[in-house]
């Protein structure tokens, strides 16, 4: 008798107590095609495509879920193995409508990559989908139901891991279908979670790349690039980089070769965010304005606020996030120093997130009648364009962003993982109150109390002797556990998708609980690595806060509103 | 006198719902398991064409039913039972089985419309009690570990409970019921020895046919099909006989109506079942069906389903072309062509 020996393919392998089958033969470089699983979630073993054959058994076994036994003996590509695992392919072929030309995720696509490997037709059955809708969820997500594999993986990212069950699973047999529920009180805060999660990019963000090469054409257009403090720990992995390795300086130069005029980086603008969050928090304190202050940067929030708990408008930060003001400070302050006319400025944001772009397109964020930003791409999209124009992502040449809008600090950069909205205005905030002279030694910048990845961080930070009671809400599904004790914080930090944006429903896929703590990994060793770790000693940041208020510009472009919101 | 699971025992009782699992088992099982809340439920789902028994036993035996029920709450100690049952049995029979109920610990649950098939099977009929979507769970946990809110559950057919309401008053004589349907004179419910062979069931109920017939046995959907030579064999799973006259019933139409059944009844949870049983459907409809096709994917079915639905779509199909459709000259080629 073996013990916790299995043997794969007629080779032994040792396998850990509760192990399954697919985990040894991944971990042993043995390839098993999967489309539902995904180690957010339970298993559900209903794609039958990673099914496998164990001996002794009577009908094929799916790998995903079959523990693996001492002594077993699992053939992963037999013929009869492969006959079937062909078939149940080219049956969930004839449901995914191709529409590979403009699909951004074609590159990626494993359903391409499957009937390469198997030699399957994607044609052999008729398409069945093929007059199903798309849903489209204001102008972030959409899911195309003529597209779907009912491996239904949205629907456990929109209810299991959000708890938003605004997806649900309508009809049975053929005739199912996943469609937004038709129960009004629910409704999609954009977070794009079901997008990640999406094997086959059914559910996917609303593409807008088409429009930025249309803007780039335009030779009256200055197109402006700014990029949001993730990315640079999480485009790499579409690129064979490892996952959290810091890639800023190549990403810099791929816009550059796509042909954007200008790069910047929104960790700048997050060092402006953080002066004006911080600002407020103090003012807030020492006035008895309404508490907790929430933070309000992340927009999948701001969306839940404004449907499901408007009572809490008041207590969201009035200041806008990173992207829009990096925008606004581009299309006034920067517009100014290059004298240009705003109106001839396209800013394109890099984000990580599907809800950036419903945030970058809500009215109130104008200045005189100007938007901030005038395209979001998520990082899905930016990979997508690079690899669609040959640009050799890894082999590129390194290169800065440009100024004075690519100046940033290590505050700025954590703003991509959760907690990092926090710790960026502590920072600042113990900077303020403190003075200048303050010995801000590492042990004092590093709040670690809110770092990390648990559901609900709770902690109590001393700055200037004062007490500040925090709360960091990783995941928009554990607010609910906050807000019936909202008296017990002063300020409090709530990211939509787990990990912060860092885990965004635009990052790369797969994105999981171990890649997002790599890539935060990343985002601590750049801010480690800075000069400067403070965002209120980032000068150039200070300039133009000055600067928008001698131009009368604060409110307009430091500032916002929210709205109930009853659609 | 004997102890209630000692006379199940001794008398061999299996389930009568169609997997003929061993009574004894499944109540030692419910009945050994540390738990604080223990459910039972009544399987009156009864979903298959062509089975009625259940319907039969509520028709005639409500007290017996009730009697096997209220013995199974006794002996595992439930908190609660309820009776599974389906929309058409819950309008005919809610009000007498209501009256039947007063002061035990049985509540009828009526089958959600949706519930279709699927909802017979012990997983689904979980969900559905539950509110969940119906549809079939993972196995393991089997509902005698883990069933309704997590607590153990015992799970049983109509007429295993009136089995064991005979069994615990002395009077179970090793029978059971059979639905005979069809093309016969006389369909209904019989009531002859487990171990009654198909032949004699049709010869005693006066229905064995004058014509040139075959027989679908165990289910009227997902139940083995025999040649009027295969009828000294026992009916098995749940009791159900159906004739079909071989003149009268064209093979592409017979095939059509068992995948009519399975496409509209798979709850469309796993890729085979789904998609195959839809592809069965689409190829039958074909004017030349790619028959290479169609025995790809029957042989898929069992090999890679969800659960037991997806796996018994090719039982009737692959038994009706091997016992029945051999000597047709019409499908002669495709016997040579896909190996049967």
């Amino acid at each position: 008798m073996l013990n916790n020996k299995i043997k794969i393919n007629n080779k032994e392998y040792d396998f850990n107590e509760g192990e399954t089958v697919l985990s040894v033969a991944t971990r042993n470089g043995i390839q098993i095609p999967t489309l539902c699983d995904h180690p957010d979630f339970s298993v559900k073993e209903n794609c039958r495509v990673c099914v496998v054959e164990i001996k002794g058994e009577h009908g094929l076994s799916t790998s995903c879920s079959a523990k693996a036994k001492p002594g077993m003996e699992i053939q992963t590509n037999s013929d009869r193995v492969e006959k079937s695992r062909g078939l149940n392919l080219e049956m969930i072929f004839a449901e995914h409508i191709e529409k590979c030309a403009t699909c951004i995720w074609r590159f990626e696509c494993k359903l391409l990559k499957y009937a390469k490997d198997y030699n399957l037709l994607i044609n052999t059955f008729s398409d069945r989908k093929g007059k199903r809708p798309v849903y489209r969820f204001k102008n972030a997500v959409e899911l195309d139901s003529s597209q779907c594999i009912d491996c239904r993986n949205c629907v456990d990212a929109c209810s299991v891991l959000q708890g938003i069950d605004y997806l649900e699973i309508k009809g049975k047999g053929r005739n199912q279908e996943v469609v937004p529920t038709a129960d009004v009180r629910k409704h999609c805060i954009l977070c794009g979670q079901c997008a990640l999660h999406c094997p086959v990019s059914a559910a996917q963000e609303q593409p807008n790349w088409q429009d930025v090469e249309r803007e780039m054409k335009n030779d009256k257009k200055i197109v402006v690039v700014q990029f949001a403090p993730s990315i640079r720990v999480s485009i790499g992995e579409d690129f064979g980089f490892d996952h959290g390795e810091i890639v800023t300086e190549k990403l810099v130069s791929s816009l550059r070769e796509l042909g954007f005029d200008y790069v910047f980086d929104v960790s700048f603008a997050a060092d402006i965010t953080t002066l004006v969050e911080a600002g407020e928090l103090l003012e807030r304190i020492e006035k008895k304005g309404v508490m907790p202050m929430m933070t309000s940067c992340c927009p999948g929030w701001v969306n839940y606020v404004e449907y499901y708990n408007p009572e809490l408008i008041p207590n969201l930060t009035t200041s806008r996030s990173p992207q829009i003001h990096g925008g606004g400070v581009i299309k006034t302050y920067w517009a100014k120093k290059m004298n240009v006319d705003p109106k001839n400025i396209v800013v394109v944001s890099i984000m990580p997130c599907t809800a950036k772009k419903y945030e970058a397109s809500r009215e109130e964020m104008a200045i005189n009648n100007i938007l901030p930003v005038d395209y979001v791409l998520t990082t899905r999209e930016l990979s997508f364009m690079i690899k669609k124009n040959n640009i050799n992502f890894a082999n590129l040449k390194e290169s800065k962003a440009d100024n004075p809008l690519g100046d940033y600090t290590g505050a700025g950069v954590i703003f991509g993982g959760s907690g990092g909205v926090m710790e960026s205005a502590l920072r600042t905030a113990q900077y303020v109150l403190e003075g200048p002279k303050a010995k801000l030694t590492k042990k004092r910048l590093e709040f670690n109390g809110v770092r990390g990845l648990e559901d609900v961080k709770e902690t109590v930070v001393t700055i200037a002797g004062k007490d500040l009671r925090i709360g960091v809400v990783n995941g928009i599904k554990h607010i609910k556990e906050l807000i019936p004790r909202l008296n017990e914080f002063d300020y409090i930090e709530v990211m939509t998708c787990p990990g912060g944006c860092i885990g965004g429903g635009g990052q790369p896929i797969p994105t999981s609980k171990e890649i997002v703590k790599k890539r935060i990994a990343g985002l601590y060793r750049d801010d480690t690595n800075s000069k400067i770790r403070v965002s209120a000693q980032n000068e150039s940041a200070k300039e133009i806060v000055e600067w928008l208020e001698d131009n009368k510009l604060t409110h307009k472009t430091l500032h916002t509103k929210y709205f109930k919101n009853l659609d | 006198m004997a102890k209630l699971l000692d006379k199940i025992k001794k008398a061999e009782l299996v389930g009568k719902g169609g997997a003929c699992f061993p009574t004894f088992s499944k109540w030692q099982a419910v009945k050994n398991a540390k738990a604080d809340k223990k459910y039972i439920v009544c399987n009156c789902s009864e979903g298959e064409p062509d089975v009625k028994k259940d319907g039969y036993i509520l028709e005639h035996f409500p007290e017996k039913l009730i009697d096997g029920i209220n013995l199974a709450v006794k002996e595992i100690k439930a908190d609660k039972a309820y009776i599974f049952i389906n929309e058409a049995y819950y309008k005919k029979y809610s009000t007498k089985l209501l009256g039947l109920i007063v002061d035990t610990k049985i509540e009828l649950f009526k089958k959600p419309h949706v519930g279709g098939y699927i909802a017979g099977e012990e997983s689904s009929l979980i969900n559905a009690i539950e509110g969940s979507r119906i549809e079939p769970n993972r196995k393991p946990p089997y509902p005698s570990d883990s069933g309704l809110w997590g607590a153990p559950t015992l799970i049983n057919n109509v007429e295993t409970f009136y089995d064991v309401s005979l069994i615990n008053s002395d009077a179970y004589n090793k029978n059971r019921f059979y639905t005979v349907a069809g093309d016969c004179v006389w369909p209904g419910v019989y009531e002859f020895s487990n171990d009654q062979t198909i032949g004699d069931i049709l010869v005693e109920s006066k229905n064995y046919p004058k014509f040139d017939f075959f027989v679908q046995v165990g289910g009227g959907a997902s139940g083995e099909v025999l040649n009027s030579n295969q009828l000294d064999r026992e009916v098995g799973g749940s009791g159900s006989i159906t004739v079909y006259s071989i003149e009268k019933h064209k093979p592409i139409d017979v095939i059509r109506n068992w995948l009519n059944f399975f496409m509209n009844e798979s709850c469309g949870q796993c890729t085979p079942c789904r998609e195959g049983t839809y592809r069965l459907h689409e190829i039958i409809n074909q004017n030349k069906p790619n028959w290479h096709m169609f025995f790809a994917i029957l042989e898929d079915l069992p090999e890679t389903s969800f659960c037991a639905l997806g796996i018994s779509v090719p039982v009737p199909i692959i038994s009706y072309f091997k016992n029945v459709l051999k000597d047709n000259q019409e499908f002669s080629s495709i016997f040579v062509e896909n190996n049967i």
